[in-house]
């Protein structure tokens, strides 16, 4: 066993950990007060019920042999059956399964989470948690397995994603854009006002997501080496010349440098370096950083253009970042692998993964709100949803503070004290 | 008695607070209040999305003043909040039916 890929693969595991949290403070920033904790909670509700279908099956369809056309893992590894401590991968001189197991563990957990920015202030918090556990089951863990598995169709086809620009970004871009023509536009989109409510929580949640996209990128590489450094370098360089590619636009375009343009195109950044960077060099990084950068910044107006509320634009920053970044490694790549053959898998890739997930999301979405309804009822959502399904409310800063409420004390007799359901659900 | 109230720029505070010091108040209450006059906001833009903001940050600072004291207090408030520029708000007084200091249930002008 080699120790010091093991102990790189565990702690890019805890970075990517961290990503998932960074994500609810980056979303939850952007979004008004009444609906910040169910913004918080779509993402962090991810982490367990993703836990508990990696453990149950996840990591099986995913990782496990190939049923037959490189489509989906067998159940060999149903529930981590006959994956020990001791057991490798890659020789002997590979890391225990158990640790390759936890770091895709974090993947599967951080790819739902990230739609959760398209569906802002409208969807019940039920609803969302029944859709992402069918969702990574059906679309992210196939996927997955197309991807990164050995005999996954895209893998075998040599579609080059190092750390997940199809399977994590472009995927969850286009799911994120099935659910909102299912569930619909906002009460008063492109009418009222909506602007971000916390900017500093957005900037901290971005900055989390930088620190632990290090993690997501190096640690793709499974080993502590020359490919995670060079990986980890062009994260680097490619996220700031993004962060500078979108504020220039933004400047150019709309007048001001601001920052959540700053958030905004780092995050573009980090998007698009995700699938390319173990191939390109560092000018090949800063390349792609500022093209996606600049390209995104565009790219979130078009759904005004459009007229489909994607919220807190995923599918304007992931999947336009995650498809930039996939199809630039065709051209930019410097390790003897890029061309227009290349080119041509790639966009194989991101193809595939578009019409596949852009299907089975909203089939998925429209089977969540036939069954149980996706959207808030108006009520809800003009009141707020951290009201109507957390029952709470996210900030108390004012002097009256919690004179606000009155305490009822519990019952005496508890014959008398019914249980009752204070929200929505 | 009066209650003399301004709406003007937060930032005008402390000098208000001062002149109305100098001046022999007892005391005042300041609250956060938002509104426009004639003064336009100004625009903000979020990913693209511009926004006019037009309702304003002001401090709404009211005092209980005697109603001999109450025309030269209204002109110390006005000129320590004004900037001479748009935006420098309004002061304007109201009759008080009764004032009641609460610790000692004094009433009227004992109560300033």
């Amino acid at each position: 066993m080699n120790g010091a890929d093991t102990a790189f693969v565990l702690i890019s595991a805890a970075l990517v950990m961290l990503m998932t949290p960074g994500l609810a403070f980056f979303y939850g920033g952007m979004v008004a007060v009444k609906s910040a904790l169910n913004m918080l909670m779509m993402s962090l509700i991810s982490m367990g019920v993703v836990a508990v279908l990696w453990v149950l099956y996840g990591y099986s369809l995913t990782f496990g042999g190939d049923l037959g056309g490189g489509l989906l893992g067998n159940f060999d590894h149903i529930g981590l059956k006959g994956i020990d401590p001791t057991t490798l991968t890659g020789g002997d001189e590979g890391i225990p399964v158990i640790a390759f197991a936890l770091f895709q563990l974090m993947f599967a957990t951080l790819t739902p989470a990230l739609m959760s920015g398209a569906l802002a202030d409208r969807v019940k918090f039920s609803a969302w948690t029944l859709f992402i556990a069918l969702w990574v089951t059906v679309v992210y863990f196939p996927v997955a397995h197309w991807v990164w598995q050995e005999d996954g169709w895209l893998h075998q086809l040599d579609v080059i994603d190092f750390a997940g620009g199809t399977a994590v970004h472009i995927n969850a871009g286009v799911g994120a854009l099935a659910a909102v023509l299912v569930v619909g536009r906002r009460v008063g989109f492109k009418k009222d006002p909506m602007r971000p409510h916390n900017l500093p929580l957005v900037v901290l949640g971005a900055a989390l997501l930088w620190f632990g996209w290090f993690g997501f990128n190096a640690g793709s590489a499974l080993a502590a080496d020359g490919t995670a450094a060079t990986m980890a370098f062009n994260t680097q360089v490619a996220t700031g010349a993004a962060m500078l590619g979108w504020l220039v636009y933004e400047r150019v375009r709309h007048g001001a440098f601001t920052t959540l343009g700053a958030a905004s195109g780092a995050i573009a950044g980090l998007v698009a370096i995700t699938p390319s960077g173990a191939h390109v060099d560092a000018f090949g990084a800063l390349l792609i950083g500022l093209a996606a950068g600049a390209l995104c910044s565009w790219a979130v107006s078009l759904k005004y253009k459009l007229g489909y509320d994607d919220s807190l634009d995923v599918v304007g920053v992931h999947l336009v970042g995650g498809v930039a970044g996939t199809l630039l490694v065709g051209v930019l790549a410097v390790d003897g692998v890029g061309g227009l053959g290349q080119l041509g898998k790639q966009a194989v890739g991101a193809f595939a993964t578009m019409a596949f997930s852009f299907t089975v999301s909203w089939l998925l979405a429209k089977f969540v709100d036939a069954t149980i309804g996706f959207r808030a009822s108006e009520e809800d959502e003009t009141g707020g949803v951290d009201q109507a399904y957390h029952a709470e409310s996210a900030y108390d800063l004012t002097a009256v503070g919690a004179s606000l409420t009155t305490k009822n004390l519990p019952e005496a007799d508890t014959a008398a004290a019914a249980p009752n359901s204070k929200v929505d659900a | 008695m009066k209650l003399i109230t301004a709406i003007v720029k937060p930032h005008r505070l402390d000098e208000i607070k001062d002149a109305l010091q100098a001046f022999g108040v007892h005391g005042l209450t300041v609250t956060e209040a938002s509104g426009y006059g004639r003064q336009r906001g100004h625009t903000e833009v979020y990913r693209g999305a511009e926004y006019t903001v037009d309702l304003v940050p002001k401090i709404r600072v009211e005092v209980l003043v005697e109603d001999d004291d109450a025309e030269q207090l209204i002109e110390v408030v006005v000129k320590a909040a004004r900037t001479g520029k748009i935006g420098d708000g309004k002061v304007w007084s109201l009759p008080v039916e009764t004032a009641v200091r609460v610790r000692t249930g004094e009433r009227g002008p004992d109560a300033l």
